[in-house]
């Protein structure tokens, strides 16, 4: 039923569902940057880096995260709306992040 | 009550229901339980949640009685916070959550944008299956021991103090919660794609904006939650420790994890209502909603503003002091586009030609309720106050009317109002507002007395309580009767209108939105064709130039 709807989409521009066509030679690239990315996280951990390590680890995650998204799941090649959609989650994921720290790092601090 | 009236049936001696509709159009369960259609997933899901109501509302009744008297003689102490927790459990989830977006939200959506179903039918489906299969879960812990932790799963106490079923719980609101995702994340891609041509965003009517609104904090908050209960659950089964202060974990973390959902999952179950209200005002003042474009507005900033203040439920927790500053003053400003709200929808209401049927009175119930729900929230929001009153009866006070008196009502408010939509036959005029009236009564005999029992300090979760808060307690309980008769009323007379009541016609409130436009109940694929807007929303004089061509053209068809 919803085939039938999309030539009245006012937004007409359905990039997305078009699909892009990213060449094997882009996957290969990125799947053995995510191979060096687990290979520096494993190595990481066995360096005693006191509080970096995990700041490392999540780096090296976060990084990781940010290619699949881009490559694998084609937001680098998807309209903008898919874009504002990533970036409202990511959004949304810093204000609990962020706001929830102003808590703990303020602990300490006493009263006002 | 006025004996002014805007209904217009048609001729009751010739009036027919149309052959063709989505119900009639095919039957049998299967048809039913594999139907792609949004409307018949909507009647699913009114079906589905009339029945989890049902049984919150009967523990809510247990809750009452136990009450009565200060000494805990109805049930055991551990039964009856086990009653409480479900009555939670089962209201918020079960019911709260997808009451409007799920049955009028779906029904009406893809109508009032002029598409032919929601973008996903198939997810659509899904997520009613997922909701079943949720609230079965929460059957199945009822019925092997409940749960006792209150429907915020607190640790410490979930994670190693209890031994009652908050895994199975925590399992049925995590299948839930994708439930909710779905059904937004759906709402969320219609509204975006399916618009009919014409129909831009600022021709679409409130009720579809506060749906988006509510849809958006679906989509971004339901995974934080359903994180949060996996947390719980590593920790109870294998105890990771992230939650436990030994291993270098934080309990408050939880509720941090908890009340980022949580809150603004408040916002998703008053968002929609409000948008059923903003359709019913303007319906039954025959004026397009005063400040459209600020009401609209105000919605997608309860839903920004929304992820900003959870931390006020934690106040009294041992949250920091400096943080504490912050999010008290953040949480006064979601009070800015409420308020933004009700002021809009007063001004709506003057000098307009209002009209007093069932609808309307449940929408003033709503206004007057829910303003002082939202009221007491700044008091809450104060952290001076809140020290005196959060964890007492104001508290139970302040969220039923927020969310009995705003979005019950509300809700109510909507089914009435659509139901000759979705059934093509009215519901007994008289004897509603008289369950509207019998509702208002018995919500602000049950509810008022919490505000002044809190305010004394009668603390709440407890099933026994000093001598001297007995009086009020006695009110509060005579009042949840009344309110159990005004909330059986309508399942009475709506099942006895499916077969009985007056014909309702396409467009019985001569209301405006593109659902009355069509025939009642409506056709599977909703429009013959696909209607090309040329009007904004709420345009009665648009109304009144069609009904006086399609009369001339009848006229002229005749001779």
């Amino acid at each position: 039923m919803s085939e039938h709807h999309e030539s009245h989409a006012p937004e007409g521009h359905d990039d997305a569902l078009e699909g892009h066509i990213v060449s094997p030679v882009v996957y290969i690239i990125i799947f053995i940057a995510l191979l060096i990315g687990t290979a520096a996280t494993i190595g990481a951990s066995y360096l005693d880096l006191h509080e970096w390590n995990p700041i490392i680890a999540i780096a090296i995650a976060v990084t990781k995260a940010t290619l699949v998204v881009l490559f694998f799941m084609h937001v680098k090649y998807s309209p903008k709306l898919t874009k504002l959609t990533v970036g409202a989650g990511l959004f949304t994921f810093l204000v609990l992040i962020f706001m929830t720290l102003s808590d703990y790092i303020s602990r300490a601090w006493g009263r006002w | 009550m006025s004996s002014a009236t805007i209904v217009s049936l048609p001729d009751q001696s010739t009036a027919r229901i149309p052959k063709t509709n989505f119900i009639t159009k095919e039957n049998g369960l299967l048809s039913w339980l594999l139907t792609g259609d949004h409307k018949r997933i909507a009647i699913l899901y009114l079906i589905s949640i009339t029945f989890f109501f049902a049984i919150g509302g009967s523990l809510a009744g247990l809750i009452r009685l136990e009450l009565l008297t200060p000494q805990s003689d109805l049930m055991a102490t551990d039964t009856y916070n086990k009653v409480f927790t479900m009555h939670g459990v089962i209201m918020i989830f079960l019911f709260l959550v997808p009451s409007v977006p799920a049955t009028l939200g779906n029904f009406l959506i893809p109508i009032m944008i002029g598409a032919k179903d929601l973008a996903l039918p198939k997810v659509n489906l899904l997520s009613w299956y997922l909701y079943i299969a949720g609230g079965t879960l929460v059957l199945y812990t009822m019925m092997t021991g409940g749960v006792d932790t209150g429907w915020t799963f607190t640790t410490p106490l979930s994670t190693h103090y209890v031994n009652t079923n908050v895994l199975s719980t925590g399992l049925a609101i995590f299948i839930a919660g994708f439930s909710s995702i779905f059904t937004g994340l759906n709402f969320i891609v219609t509204i975006h794609k399916m618009r009919a041509p014409g129909m831009t965003w600022f021709r679409l009517p409130l009720f579809v904006w506060s749906n988006y609104a509510a849809s958006i904090l679906m989509v971004l908050g339901t995974p934080v939650l359903a994180i949060a209960i996996v947390l719980v659950a590593l920790e109870r089964t294998v105890g990771i420790g992230v939650f436990d202060p030994t291993k270098g974990g934080d309990p408050l973390l939880f509720q941090h994890l908890f009340w980022f959902y949580s809150h603004p999952a408040v916002y998703i179950m008053i968002l929609p209502g409000m948008g059923v209200i903003s359709e019913v005002i303007s319906t039954f003042s025959r004026k397009r909603v005063f400040g459209y474009t600020a009401v609209a507005f105000s919605s997608v900033a309860i839903a920004v503003f929304g992820f900003f203040v959870w931390e006020h439920h934690m106040f009294i927790m041992g949250v920091s002091n400096y943080s504490t500053l912050v999010f008290s003053l953040l949480t006064m400003l979601v009070a800015v586009p409420s308020a933004i709200k009700i002021f809009n929808w007063s001004f709506t209401l003057y000098k307009g030609s209002i009209t007093f049927e069932t609808p309307m009175l449940y929408a003033f119930g709503f206004m007057g309720l829910f303003t002082i729900g939202g009221l007491t929230g700044v008091f809450l929001a104060a952290t001076g106050t809140d020290i005196h009153l959060t964890e007492t009866y104001f508290i139970v006070a302040h969220f039923h009317f927020v969310m009995v008196g705003g979005m019950l009502m509300a809700f109510l408010s909507g089914i009435h109002f659509w139901w000759p939509k979705m059934t093509g036959r009215m519901y007994p005029e008289k004897i509603s507002q008289l369950a509207a009236v019998v509702t208002f009564i018995g919500f602000n005999l049950t509810f008022f007395p919490q505000f002044i029992l809190g305010e004394l300090g009668m603390p709440r979760r407890y099933a026994s309580y000093p001598e001297e808060f007995q009086i009020l307690n006695v009110f509060s309980t005579a009042g949840a009767t009344v309110l159990g008769v005004g909330y059986l009323l309508p399942i009475l007379y709506l099942t006895w209108s499916l077969k009985y009541g007056e014909i309702a016609g396409s467009n019985p409130w001569q209301a405006t939105g593109l659902e009355w436009q069509i025939q009642s109940p409506p056709l599977t694929e909703n429009f013959a064709e696909i209607p090309i807007v040329d009007h904004d929303a709420y345009d009665y004089e648009w109304l009144e130039k069609m009904e006086l061509a399609k009369k001339q053209q009848e006229v002229s068809s005749v001779g």
